[in-house]
């Protein structure tokens, strides 16, 4: 039975990607590729800007000629901030629109209700959020930061640079904050951080009064250690924390907020001038001083026709994840999913920061990390660039994962190989 | 040549400026201080610091314009020399101001500068310096702003000015911030145990959270015989601190209570008083919201002047805009549909939707910039805790709209008609009363308070499609619990549930207290299923 409805499976899937690509060459020309953002609902914030991006993408790359001597075609479709959507917008552009890849996504939450999909159907994602890493799929690259690009380094730098000796781990209530902060209070720990020196508080999604929070940080913080705050509150709660912090009076000279989630977009709602100081930790900052940046920046405002629109983390991501493709596709000489899948690996492209951005086994990139302190103009000025890091799917600091490795190359092809069992299998199977 | 002579007039009258502030700092010998600051420019974070610290340890009073530029990161380099300058925003470029001096050396542009980096902790280390050099300045206000940087971040290098401060001056308030300084400052330096058990007296009497944290961070320096004291002063400021604590946490139940209060009160009136299911109150609210961003936009454009009045400009705005969207909902959908609860909340849930994909058509996705006029930004101390401006307007402001609807409901003839229309509508209709047109202006009327409360919410929250959303829970749950169709009821029901929040959340943390009091409201809603303040008579059942 299970033999044959494997086989099945294997028949479905082998036929479903023969179609696939026959659809993508049929067409007239054109490749195809899927964009899966939330253009409606709470995501759309975020999200309709990464639509914009992979539509100026596609843009400049049809004006050199598309790939493969075909136009490129943005399939893009609307999951409206709704996680099962997304599974159904994911199936719609594999089965129905045949596109050869799919870049989209924000939140875990719907990227793990996309995932079985674009295995299912072996198709390819690319993910351009950061996120808490503890995954590794066959099918989906993850250009946004793994935890080791964005949340130890700014540990390590407040660590270091600013004396922090205790910790505020403030995050929204679900899975990236969570694990997130999990991985951190292990890396503290092993650190020597006393466990009565961190605090962890979470907050349900758009929360908006954040008095109490704020007097109970600066009441931690009272305590003769130098104290700061690591953020991973998401989205609109943000804004009503910043004003807060700015109304008590908490100064980032005396207790530093670095967070995950604040970016230029997000800074973009906000009078910036009580939070001078206050950090973030990205891959990218649009006042990055190099000209790849700003030469993209020129086009963003170019085609928004609008040259007051910022650029951000994400949009790096997306950036190099479309142009790793496109490299891919070029080196494979088709769009068939295995074939780029294994043309991908290794492939290196230019980021946004000035250096090139490698695609590791892994499934995860090289880029480096930059801390940013928020400017009264609502840029950050750069006051930390590290080298490339390697972004680590399985975190090292958690007892559950510290023995798994993730490598998609042949034969090993497996996304969580136990180095201690010496097997492939185990959490995240 | 001439440049030259420029030169030496501005030595000259450099020369002068030292002359003047000579008073200040008689024990330091006057050197020049250009090298030192034009070394920042070439200076990483910790070469910086050090630079600070000669700078500091000069004593010069000029540099006090320089040291602040340099923390507000207004400090740059010519490419061309190295030369450090105050750069001023002029045109696309910079206008460059002489360090020391304050002289205008002419206009930059931008690529020819380079702004010199800080960090925070150059921050705390410019504060600290900047307060040594400020202590005896004429400004009684600068003086007391020196006395509180000191104070933020000591240093046992400030002790010896400070207490060369502490003789000169003679204002009983700046004395009193300049011995708590001097008092922090000495915990750190190596003077006698008994100046420093005299130091933990004076920081006890200071008192408050910060007190606090500079005896903690201070014990476990100090000589072990001190101990004993500091553990005492710290018990002693925390049993005082305690009531504040309750008072600080009744206020922000208060608080949290009165935007309940402005969320909600709209819907007191189209669901409690008419009604109404209206999914699409937390529109009305996001409707408001963006009316004052749309005012203050014009007003930067145009008036940028009146900018503080911006609020009270957005009011009428707000409220003329939301009451009218709110007729044009009651003639064109809810009228049908009287009597048909159902459908009433399926239709206005559309309406919702349709509202706010509209504004995201409009203004785009993202969070638009509210600006709080200077009169709701920061915060002043009363006893051991602080209140913050907006917070206190919001409260001021939500009870006197609550004021002025009970007015208007109790004492005009519209009020009159709308009571009547509510508890007997055929009656009334005998009566002559318009019914369908008193529907329609209440239904208004409630989207127009709806919109005020949008105007107050945007100095709080973010304007964005979805402000809505995340009030129209919070609003039909203060309602219920106070009692449909009771004003006095709605006050009540936000300010308690308000005060319940702030209490569980410190124990139990915001997710869990939230669900806690959603599951008090439905079990309170089980033993009265009315709500607190339940009307009586032939109204309920009508």
């Amino acid at each position: 039975m299970t033999f044959k409805s494997k086989l099945g499976g294997a028949l479905l899937a082998a036929v479903m990607s023969a179609t696939a690509l026959q659809g993508a060459f049929a067409a007239d020309d054109t490749i195809k590729i899927g964009v899966l953002h939330s253009l409606s609902g709470t995501m759309a914030i975020s999200e309709t800007t990464l639509k914009d991006v992979m539509l100026m993408l596609v843009e400049e790359q049809n004006k050199k000629g598309g790939v493969l001597g075909k136009k490129l075609e943005a399939v893009v479709v609307d999951p409206a901030s709704d996680w099962p959507l997304f599974a159904e917008k994911a199936r719609q552009l594999i089965s129905k629109d045949k596109v050869a890849a799919v870049f989209g996504c924000w939140t875990s939450s719907s990227r793990k209700s996309v995932l079985p999909v674009f295995e299912e159907l072996n198709s390819i994602l690319f993910y351009p959020v950061q996120y808490e890493g503890e995954e590794s799929s066959r099918n989906i690259f993850y250009t946004g930061a793994a935890p080791n690009q964005q949340a130890i380094p700014a540990v390590d730098y407040l660590a270091k640079e600013e004396g922090v000796k205790r910790w505020v781990l403030a995050g929204t209530d679900y899975v990236y904050p969570q694990t997130t902060n999990k991985i951190l209070k292990a890396y503290l720990m092993s650190k020597g951080v006393a466990e009565s020196d961190i605090m962890v508080n979470y907050t349900p999604f758009g929360h908006s009064d954040w008095q109490t929070i704020v007097s109970d940080i600066k009441k931690f913080g009272s305590a003769g250690k130098k104290t700061a705050v690591v953020s991973t509150i998401n989205g609109d709660a943000n804004v009503p924390f910043y004003k807060e912090l700015g109304n008590q009076g908490i100064k980032a000279e005396d207790i530093p907020v670095v967070a995950f989630s604040v970016g230029e977009e997000e800074l973009a709602g906000l009078d910036t001038k009580p939070l001078v100081g206050h950090l973030a930790a990205w891959n990218y900052f649009q006042s990055v001083d190099a000209d790849v940046n700003a030469e993209f920046i020129k086009e963003w405002h170019a085609f928004t026709k609008n040259d007051k629109r910022v650029t951000n983390d994400p949009m790096e991501a997306a950036y190099i994840g479309f142009n790793a493709w496109v490299k891919a596709v070029e080196a494979a000489g088709t769009t068939n999913t295995d074939a780029v899948l294994d043309s991908i690996i290794g492939v290196s492209v230019p980021n946004l920061s000035g250096g090139t951005s490698t695609v590791m086994p892994n499934h995860h990139i090289t880029k480096p990390v930059l801390i940013g302190e928020i400017q009264a103009d609502g840029q950050f000025d750069i006051v930390q660039e590290t080298a490339p890091v390697v972004g680590d799917e399985w975190s090292d600091y958690l007892p559950d994962s510290k023995n798994l490795i993730s490598d998609w190359r042949k034969p090993m092809s497996c996304g969580n190989f136990n180095v201690a069992t010496g097997k492939c299998g185990g959490k995240g199977s | 040549m001439t440049s030259k002579v420029a030169f030496r007039v501005l030595q000259s009258l450099g020369l002068l400026l030292c002359l003047m502030f000579s008073f200040a700092a008689p024990s330091f010998a006057q050197s020049d201080p250009k090298p030192l600051i034009n070394a920042l420019a070439k200076a990483d974070f910790g070469e910086a610091e050090k630079l600070i610290g000669q700078l500091a340890a000069t004593g010069d009073a000029r540099l006090v314009p320089a040291l602040n530029a340099f923390s507000e990161g207004d400090l740059y380099f010519r490419k061309s020399d190295n030369l450090v300058f105050i750069g001023k925003a002029a045109g696309s470029g910079y206008e460059l101001i002489d360090p020391v001096t304050g002289a205008s050396v002419g206009q930059a542009a931008k690529s020819a500068v380079t702004k010199i980096k800080i960090n925070n902790s150059l921050r705390r280390v410019i504060r600290s310096a900047m307060g040594g050099l400020t202590l005896m300045s004429p400004d009684r206000g600068v003086r007391l702003q020196a006395a509180d940087a000191v104070l933020r971040s000591p240093s046992a290098e400030n002790l010896e000015l400070l207490e060369t401060a502490i003789a000169k001056e003679t204002d009983r308030e700046v004395k009193a911030r300049m011995e708590e300084a001097r008092a922090v400052s000495l915990l750190s330096s190596d003077r006698s145990v008994d100046e420093k058990r005299a130091a933990i007296q004076t920081i006890k009497n200071y008192g408050g959270r910060n007190a606090i944290g500079i005896l903690m961070g201070a014990s476990a320096s100090l000589d072990p015989s001190l101990k004993g004291d500091v553990n005492a002063a710290i018990a002693s400021i925390e049993s005082g601190q305690r009531l504040w604590d309750m008072a600080q946490n009744v206020w922000y139940g208060l608080s949290l209570g009165s935007v309940l209060l402005l969320a909600a009160i709209g819907l007191a009136i189209t669901f409690g008083v008419m009604g109404i299911i209206n999914m699409a109150h937390g529109e009305m609210v996001m409707l408001g919201a963006y009316s004052t961003f749309v005012v203050q936009q014009v007003i930067r454009e145009n008036a940028p002047g009146l900018f503080d009045w911006s609020l009270a400009i957005a009011l009428p705005v707000a409220f003329l805009v939301t009451g009218a969207v709110g007729l044009v909902i009651e003639r064109g959908v809810i009228r049908f549909l009287y009597g048909r609860p159902l459908e009433t909340l399926l239709a206005t849930w559309g309406v919702s939707l349709i509202l706010q994909q509209t504004i995201r058509s409009i203004f785009g996705p993202t969070n638009q910039e509210v600006g709080n006029p200077s009169w709701m930004s920061g915060s002043f101390p009363v006893g051991g805790m602080t209140i913050t401006w907006n917070r206190l307007w919001i409260i001021a402001f939500s009870l006197s709209i609550f004021v002025a609807l009970l007015v208007v409901m109790k004492k005009s003839s519209f009020g009159l008609n709308m009571r009547a229309v509510t508890q007997n509508r055929r009656m009334a209709s005998s009566m002559g009363i318009r019914t369908p047109w008193v529907d329609a202006f209440t239904f208004a009327l409630g989207s127009g308070i709806a919109g005020i409360a949008g105007v107050a919410l945007s100095q709080i929250d973010n304007v964005s499609p979805n402000l809505g959303q995340s009030y129209i829970i919070d609003s039909f749950m203060v309602v219920v619990f106070g009692g449909v169709g009771n004003l006095w009821g709605t006050l009540v029901g936000a300010l308690s549930l308000g005060v319940l929040n702030k209490f569980l959340e410190p124990s139990v943390g915001a997710v869990l207290g939230k669900i806690l009091v959603l599951v008090l409201i439905i079990l309170f809603i089980q033993k009265r299923p009315r709500g607190l303040f339940a009307l009586k008579g032939r109204a309920v059942d009508a």
